[in-house]
């Protein structure tokens, strides 16, 4: 446990109705009774606990700042698993911030971010896994990234990477079996019984690991940037995915001169669009510094959107344009089919294959583009219900650890190599992953040793 | 009524090590062959290296054990090779990290030879006598008392009693004081332990029945031979010829398991009676019957005592069964139907000390030159003994001599995982040495305990110059072997592919060294002599080594970049002085526990039980910041 008392507002800054202002630690009892008044105005006694109690705070002049719903959470049924005394206060940022001034004032310290999680880690409420998903929540910034991290929170991901662990291990007190009592008849472990495990499980840490990409554009938002010629309709299918008029949007070529940033969730989907200037030759500064940036953005981006306008022919620059992003997730727009069709694309029989046909305009097809995005990104689904996706760079690498691990065993399998030798680096395979969640298993082996196997004088 | 003895001042001495089992003999004669005038108390002359259980020394990790004391210029390991009857290198079909020595010793000779090295030992005298109590006196020395009447001062204390501290025999409802097989228990000096603050406990081991040899049928047995050709386990013998004895194995029945079901409630760990923890590796029969219930027979080793007894011990049968149902359940074993016993079985309970309360010096914490080796601590096993015995005695050497204590750690020695468990972690049974329990095995091999340790031990004075002159020649047979094969230059001729088609190796291409050809799997030293015309003649020891080093250099070189890691940690010292209370925001659990274990570096505090990463880190900067 830890000696100081910490306190922090709980709440997200802004204009709430309410604020909560929580206090963690050895003093938070004390604190309360010096800081609440119940509703006749009186200090109180007792604060039973897991209960809410009406009445007020007030500051070190006793006088009142607000009226308050206070609770108390006795040790170690709490979130830090301390002492735990939340107050419910009004929202605006004067009655909170007074509120957290006299409670620093009557011995605590303020939390730092995420130290609330930190101590419920530290004082082995939840694992590392766990913690890191809270910090996730907090950070997270579209609802599947928030219900991944619910998920991880769950202890979902732990679980799978236990599992992992446990079949390895299981492998490993046997072979540990037949060296240290060689002379008992118990099983041998055979080369062939670890080529096949590392030959089932490997594919379930790639599995994760390439989840991992999932994960991280559910927490960042896919990075879209729109390209096309000038007044092919880019603003306006912008605007139309962020369903406002944002960007301005005008008749005269040019008019987008520098890149215009959004975050939208499309039905969960999140994307980070980037709207560009159009792209053509051009004399005029300004407009060329846009054309420029637009370039660049395409270097960063997970997915473009190119936009085509039916109503005019192929031109320079739309060549130009498919050949800047050709190994780039494009989404093909011809845009304006109200108007009529001058657009010949028999040229480039693929993209004349997957063009999206839309008018902006009339509202027409545009469903489509999303479907395209889910297809591209998410193979056609996005469901993070069950499975464990990877969102945490950490455990991402830790991951790639644990798999080339098992990748050394197996050419260590092919360099005619003694079980004793695939041995160190099954052992890494765990230990790797067992950083993931915080799993030390140099015991548990011991252990595991004694539990399954009969053997001793 | 007893008159009071009267007492007397025998003899002042460096050091008194009160025990004369494996680890007292190796804490003796070390402190003794580094000038320290020592004196050895025991019960009975006649247990000096007693084997009150089983007839082996070595086995998996504990062989390890064995080399590295030989080493370090201890004695069990030539002991050992002047008195086996039976020796096996375990493990030869894995890789080389993980063969052991085990070998049958006679015990009656293993004793006598034993005992004919500490009474010729200059500086070192012994004394029958039970030591009764230890009083510390102000100036830091220590008055022990005997049953005798006399005492001794000595600057320094060893305690290595073993099995012996209350040591209380079980058998059925049958329960009595007594130490190991019949000998007399040590019923005094555990109060005096106490007295001087120590913390004890109780362990419980068991030995199974020995059976008289011409009752058995050995028809019904697998017989078991020892090797072609011996490898001894010390650096200093190149060869041992001996005639070898054999042993069999067997199985027990389901009559066996009916037995034991139908008299569990006879069985005082099943009964309630003894409480203490026991090894899980040497489970009783009870214990592998009701645990593992589903096995319909159960394995067991019939191993000679000696070479002119015909006392067979009956290893994997430990019990705590009444004498009466040991006959029945002995004889329905497959081959022991006549069965004989001679001596019954066992269960013992003893006093111990909780091993944390020690330094990896194998001091005890509280008090400065009062060392703990062997059993007392914690530990199961002779070799284990004796390795501690051996760094209590050396440690006993450097502290008398102000210098600092010798700490073997985790990547250095088996010796060093041992002792860094025992006062780190502390057990919760005897502990028994495995390999498993070895980060770094690659490194750890049999096969270079000598190169690991030697130059150590002839630093500290306990190697002689004979030993360090052997170590240094085949150190300088092998870098130059392994030099030579570097330089031998393999280039892609139709003669030299041919060779290696034959092999059922792929052809070169290009040129390359025959040290890097030795790397393919189908290639070894003996099967590419025909690439190597001028090949010198060398001892098999030296070509397994070479070859070692060659095929899992990869590995190994693996392994020494995790040892430069863990190394970090280790190299962080904690200054001895320091106050865990001052270190703010360390948790309470850790904090306690850093000041109960009192770890000498970062390294060994991060593998203490509550402990977290959290509280190393806060410890770091702690230390970071305190620099002065």
């Amino acid at each position: 446990m830890f000696d100081d008392t910490i306190a922090a507002v709980a709440t997200f800054p802004g204009n709430a109705g309410i604020n909560i202002i929580r206090i963690s630690g050895n003093n938070a009892l004390k604190i309360a009774h010096e800081v609440f008044l119940d509703k006749n105005k009186q200090k109180k006694k007792t604060f039973k606990n897991r209960y809410l109690h009406y009445g007020y705070i007030v500051d070190k002049d006793k006088k009142i700042i607000d009226e308050v719903l206070i609770s108390y959470m006795k040790a170690p049924n709490t979130y830090t698993k301390e002492d735990v005394v939340e107050i419910n206060c009004h929202g605006g940022i004067i009655s909170s911030k007074k509120i957290l001034e006299t409670v620093l004032y009557h011995g605590c310290r303020p939390a730092e971010r995420g130290e609330f999680t930190k101590r419920a880690f530290l004082n082995g409420r939840i694992d590392l896994a766990q913690a890191e998903a809270v910090i996730d929540i907090i950070n997270s910034k579209t609802d599947y990234s928030h219900e991944i991290s619910l998920n991880h929170l769950e202890g979902r991901l732990s679980k799978q990477i236990n599992s992992v662990i446990d079949e390895i291990m299981d492998l490993l007190a046997n072979i540990e079996v037949n060296i240290d009592f060689p002379e008992y008849d118990e099983d041998e472990i055979t080369i062939e019984k670890v080529q096949e495990l590392c030959n089932k499980l490997l594919p379930e840490l790639n599995k994760l690991i390439k989840t991992a990409d999932t994960g991280k554009i559910l927490k960042e938002g896919i990075k879209t940037v729109i390209l096309g010629k000038p007044n092919v309709g880019k603003s306006s299918l912008m605007n139309f995915l962020l369903n406002e008029n944002r960007a301005i949007v005008t008749e005269i070529p040019g008019t987008t001169r520098d890149t215009i940033e959004e975050f939208v969730n499309i039905k969960g989907v999140p994307l980070r669009i980037i709207d560009t200037a159009g792209i053509r030759e051009t004399d005029d500064k300004v407009e060329k510094i846009g054309v420029e940036k637009a370039l660049e953005k395409v270097k960063e981006a997970d997915l473009v959107i190119m936009v085509f306008d039916s109503s005019k022919e192929l031109e320079k620059e739309d060549e130009q344009i498919l050949d800047y992003i050709k190994n780039k997730k494009v989404i093909y727009i011809r845009n304006k089919t109200d108007l009529e069709n001058k657009l010949d694309l028999s040229s480039y029989k693929k993209i004349e294959k997957q063009v999206i046909n839309v008018s902006i305009l009339q509202n027409l097809g545009l469903e489509r583009i999303i479907e395209k995005i889910e297809e591209l990104f998410f193979q056609g689904h996005l469901n993070v219900g069950d499975e464990p996706i990877i969102n945490n760079v950490r455990h991402k690498n830790l991951l790639i650890n644990a798999k080339n691990s098992l990748e050394e065993v197996l050419k260590s399998i092919d360099n005619n190599m003694t079980i004793d030798f695939l041995e160190i680096d099954l052992k890494d395979t765990v230990e790797q992953l067992g950083l993931i969640i915080g799993r030390s298993i140099s015991d548990d082996l011991i252990d595991k040793i004694f539990d399954e196997f009969c053997i001793g004088k | 009524m007893e008159d009071k003895v009267k007492e007397f001042l025998d003899e002042s001495v460096d050091v008194l090590i009160i025990g004369a089992g494996h680890a007292g003999c190796e804490a003796a004669l070390a402190t003794a062959r580094l000038g320290l005038k020592t004196i050895m108390l025991t019960l009975s002359l006649d247990a000096i290296a007693m084997m009150p259980c089983n007839p082996n020394i070595g086995g998996t990790a504990k062989g390890h054990l064995v080399r590295e004391i030989d080493a370090l210029g201890g004695e069990m390991g030539l002991n050992i090779d002047k008195t086996m009857i039976q020796c096996k290198m375990l493990n030869r079909s894995k890789g080389p990290a993980v063969h052991s020595l085990r070998a049958q010793a006679d015990k009656k000779a293993y004793h006598a030879e034993m005992k004919k090295v500490v009474e010729n030992q200059k500086n070192l005298r012994l004394i029958q006598a039970e030591a009764t109590k230890i009083e510390l006196k102000d100036d830091g020395s220590f008055k022990v008392y005997t049953k005798l009447g006399s005492y001794y001062r000595a600057k320094v204390v060893i305690v290595t009693t073993g099995t012996y501290l209350k040591g209380r025999i079980y058998m059925g409802e049958l329960n009595y004081s007594s130490g190991p097989d019949g000998l007399a228990p040590a019923n005094e000096l555990s109060d005096s332990l106490m007295d001087l603050g120590i913390e004890l406990r109780k362990f419980k081991t068991g030995s199974p029945a020995r059976i008289h040899s011409d009752s058995l049928n050995y028809e019904k047995m697998a017989i078991q031979h020892g090797d072609d050709e011996i490898i001894p386990f010390s650096f200093m013998n190149d060869e041992i010829n001996i005639e070898q004895v054999p042993c069999y194995i067997t199985y027990t029945t389901n009559e066996t398991h009916e037995i034991i079901r139908e008299n569990l409630d006879r069985s005082p760990m099943y009964s309630g009676v003894i409480k203490s923890i026991g090894p899980r590796y040497c489970p009783s029969l009870e214990d592998k019957v009701v645990k593992f219930a589903d096995k319909d027979r159960h394995q067991l080793f019939v191993e000679p005592e000696g070479r002119y007894t015909k006392e067979m011990y009956i290893q994997g049968m430990s019990t705590s069964l009444p004498y009466e149902v040991q006959i029945k359940m002995y004889r329905s074993m497959i081959g022991f139907e006549n069965a004989e016993i001679m001596r019954p079985a066992y269960a013992i309970e003893y006093d111990c000390i909780d091993p944390t309360q020690l330094k990896r010096s194998l001091e005890l914490i509280s008090i400065k030159n009062l060392f703990f080796a062997g059993q007392i601590n914690g530990s199961s096993g002779y070799e284990e003994a004796a390795a501690q015995g051996l760094i209590a005695g050396i440690n006993a050497y450097l502290s008398l001599n102000n210098k600092e204590a010798f700490v073997l750690d985790r990547s250095e020695a088996y010796i060093g995982v041992l002792i860094d468990d025992l006062v780190t972690k502390g057990t919760d049974e005897p502990y028994r040495m495995m390999t498993s329990r070895a980060e770094y095995r690659l490194i750890l091999r049999q096969d270079n305990a000598d190169e690991r340790l030697t130059e150590k031990g002839y630093q500290i004075g306990l190697v002689t110059e004979e030993r360090y002159k052997r170590f240094k020649d085949k150190k300088s047979r092998i870098d130059n072997e392994i030099d030579r094969l570097k330089n031998i230059s393999i280039t892609p001729k139709e003669e030299t592919n041919n060779i290696l088609d034959e092999l059922g190796s792929a052809p070169l291409k290009f040129p390359t060294n025959l040290y890097d050809l030795l790397k393919r799997p189908e290639l070894n030293y003996e099967n590419t002599v025909a690439l190597d015309q001028d090949r010198p003649v060398l001892r098999k020891e030296t070509k397994d080594y070479v070859e070692t080093v060659i095929k899992y250099e990869g590995y190994i070189n693996k392994q020494f970049k995790q040892v430069e890691q863990f190394k970090k940690l280790e190299n962080k010292k904690i200054p001895s002085h320091i106050n865990y209370d001052e270190v703010g925001s360390l948790r309470i659990e850790a904090r306690q526990a850093l000041n109960r274990i009192r770890p000498d570096s970062i390294g060994q505090a991060s593998r203490i039980a509550g402990v977290s990463p959290a509280d190393i880190n806060v410890l770091l900067i702690y230390l970071m910041t305190n620099k002065k």
